[in-house]
């Protein structure tokens, strides 16, 4: 490795390795920043693929009855609206995240295993396409809930194969993505980029990658084992030959649970990127940070069966779940802590970036105390099921992962795109979608509590206000995106030129190359001191 | 060199912990063994059950229930819903089953034991459920069941609920 300090402008002088005119330049690209806009692109038409079926879900609640959509397609929407949201959306985007800026943030050249790079990205297309077709095969799609349950899941129709083989791909894919980012952190740190010197986000995900690689095989053997007892007569599942249908659920929380954590984590990193920046402060309590995320990833696997609590249980099983749950509040508490510790007497501006950050601080940390209610056995007894389980999750989930990854695109859209982004409409943008995301989102708490079930196409007349109320919201929110889909086009067609270091307070080596970032970085890698 | 070695290594967690995956299969018998979860029940041989002292100043009410599976044609039910028992005597009781259909049919009949701490208690020496049934067309059948409750069984249970689930099993021997 060249050991010589490179400079903004220095950088530039690569330019000439330019990328392959024409289409055939994304699919054959090992670019890190190509394979990262790809994802990022994925991510953000499965988006809006994802929300056009909650749309079709909240269409349907919005008055009690069934109007729209008969029962069985209802559960089809509701169990594919959240395959593609978890796998097609915040996964892809984060990998997409973690592709583009990982490497210019530890002073790297590219991924590690660039071929692999690629290859994790165009599996996934064809995974959707085959998970998304089985909505027209004969018997429909999916409509056991995402998390298959067997034995309903083994009554899907001709889509059940395609089914699990998609998650097969969508597994084989993330893992590839994980391990190459282990790598990427390993091997290609710049000299003198020490593990504890290295970027939140960075961190993050190395974490999460270690996360993914543990427990995506298990879901691949979780699913393996539904798809032999349908069609090659093993019984892990079917009692008739002494298997037994609680299991699936251990085995598939013992990837769930560690798989929502992989949701959220490099959120945790993006915001931590981003509330130094518009404090102008440096990040409180860094490796306090460090410690609460492996922490947090630690206590994910000792967790699972929270998820079950009335599925039955020994006594000391549910206290020892209870209590690991609620002992996940601490790192979680440290984190949230440390960003309002940052803000605290920080010379704060509140750009779009910012703004989506403070309303992850807010909103997510609102997702969490419901989880702690949550994790508690006897009251969990009571939102099991419920409403208010989809009022946690979501809350958790959308103001917090997506809010995450919605403010790292604009944080680092101007580098990107050399542009800056049209300010007006992000700020409404970010209004627009906090107003609806709650009012979508809250009033889910009540009807939870009061006992509307989840999954269901219908419900009790007394529900129907605060139903039509996040059917609203539903509509408010989703269409609300369209603006982000406007405000990209924009920026990448032109605006204001953004400078190298694009925020006043912005440190770290992706705003020491030029903007937009030429499309190889660090090829003489940085020397930090 | 150095960065090929740790990708290798790498590739190996996920292998690894697919075949965890599976290994989960085993673990979760040998817990649920250990604690009775999911009411799995234990079995005795005869000599074993004479061996064990009676508890004359103990009553405890078993109660059997039965279902059915989906898809499954039969009538199924308890000759008796409930006994009277003492722990360590042996009792016989049965189950009547009806194959409603003009053919042959193969059943299994797969028990239950709530609260699941009372399961590994409830010791079986003679049951229908240890093996498949085969049943001719529109035969009626009495199934026979002898059942030790264990002395030990702790002294907050007095009621032990047996339940069983009967299997049409035809499509797993086809």
């Amino acid at each position: 490795m060249n050991a010589q300090a490179t400079d903004a402008h220095h950088d530039s002088d690569h330019d000439h390795h330019g990328p392959a005119p024409g289409l055939m330049r994304w699919v054959t690209t090992t670019n890190h920043k190509d394979i990262g806009t790809l994802y990022l692109w994925f991510s953000l038409i499965m988006f809006f693929i994802g929300g056009l079926m909650a749309l079709v879900i909240r269409s349907e609640l919005f008055q009690p009855g069934l109007q729209l959509v008969d029962p069985h397609f209802f559960n089809q929407m509701t169990t594919m609206h959240a395959l593609v949201m978890i796998f097609g959306v915040v996964m892809p985007a984060f990998v997409g995240l973690a592709n583009w800026m990982l490497p210019m943030m530890i002073g790297a050249p590219d991924m590690a295993l660039p071929r692999m790079n690629n290859w994790s990205f165009w599996i996934l297309p064809f995974g959707f396409a085959m998970m998304l077709s089985t909505l027209l095969m004969e018997g429909g799609g999916p409509a056991a809930g995402w998390t298959l349950y067997p034995p309903l899941s083994l009554q899907t129709g001709d889509a059940f194969p395609f089914l699990i083989f998609s998650i097969h791909l969508l597994g084989v894919s993330s893992i590839m993505g994980a391990i190459n980012i282990v790598a990427t952190i390993m091997n290609l740190r710049a000299p003198g980029m020490t593990f504890m010197k290295m970027p939140l986000f960075v961190w993050t995900w190395f974490i999460t990658a270690y996360l993914l690689i543990a427990v995506m095989p298990v879901l691949a053997g979780a699913v393996t084992m539904l798809l032999t007892d349908k069609f090659f007569g093993t019984s892990f599942f079917d009692a008739a030959g002494g298997g037994d249908p609680v299991m699936f659920q251990h085995i598939f929380w013992f990837f769930g649970h560690p798989e929502v954590y992989i949701l959220i984590l490099p959120s945790f990193g993006l915001v931590s990127e981003i509330i130094p920046t518009f404090s102008r402060k440096r990040l409180f309590g860094y490796s306090s940070m460090v410690y609460a995320t492996a922490s947090i990833a630690f206590l994910s696997f000792i967790v699972w069966a929270h998820h079950m609590f009335t599925v039955g249980m020994p006594l000391a099983g549910e206290i020892f779940f209870m209590f690991t749950t609620m002992l996940i509040a601490v790192p979680t508490g440290v984190k949230v802590f440390n960003w309002v510790s940052t803000m605290w007497r920080g010379a704060m501006t509140f750009e779009t970036p910012m703004l989506f950050a403070l309303g992850f601080v807010v909103m997510f940390t609102i997702g969490g105390f419901s989880g702690l209610m949550l994790a508690m056995t006897p009251i969990d007894f009571q939102y099991h099921d419920t409403y208010f389980v989809v009022a946690h999750f979501h809350y958790v989930l959308v103001p917090g992962a997506i809010y995450g990854i919605i403010g790292g695109v604009y944080y680092w859209l101007p580098k990107w795109t050399g542009n800056m982004y049209s300010e007006s409409l992000g700020k409404m943008h970010f209004w627009l979608s906090t107003i609806f995301v709650n009012v979508l989102f809250f009033p889910m708490h009540f009807v939870g509590l009061a006992g509307m079930p989840r999954r269901i196409p219908d419900y009790s007349v007394q529900f129907a206000d605060f139903n039509q109320i996040a059917t609203i919201g539903a509509f408010g929110f989703g269409f609300s995106q369209i603006l982000l889909l406007v405000l990209v086009v924009k920026c990448i067609r032109g605006g204001e030129k953004a400078t190298d270091q694009v925020w006043e307070g912005a440190e770290g080596l992706e705003w020491t190359v030029s903007s937009p970032a030429p499309y190889h970085t660090f090829s003489p890698q940085p020397v930090i001191k | 060199m150095k960065k090929q070695i740790s990708t290798r290594h790498l590739f190996i967690i996920p292998i690894a912990m697919f075949g965890f995956g599976y290994l989960m299969v085993p673990i979760y018998d040998v817990f649920c063994d250990l604690t009775g979860l999911n009411g799995k029940t234990g079995s005795i041989s005869e000599a074993q059950a004479q061996v064990i002292s009676v508890d004359e100043n103990r009553l405890i009410k078993v109660e059997f229930i039965s279902s059915l599976n989906q898809g499954a044609e039969w009538e199924f039910a308890p000759v008796v819903k409930s006994m009277m028992v003492n722990p360590g005597r042996s009792y016989s009781t049965s189950y009547t089953a009806v194959n409603q259909l003009d053919m042959e049919m193969v059943g299994q009949a797969i028990p239950s034991v709530s609260p699941g701490k009372a399961a590994s208690y409830f010791n079986k020496t003679e049951c229908f459920c240890f093996n498949q049934q085969k049943f001719a067309a529109n035969e009626e059948k009495d199934m026979p069941l002898t059942f030790v409750v264990d002395p030990e069984l702790p002294d907050d249970i007095s009621t032990v609920t047996l339940s069983y689930t009967f299997f049409d099993v035809n499509s797993r021997i086809n």
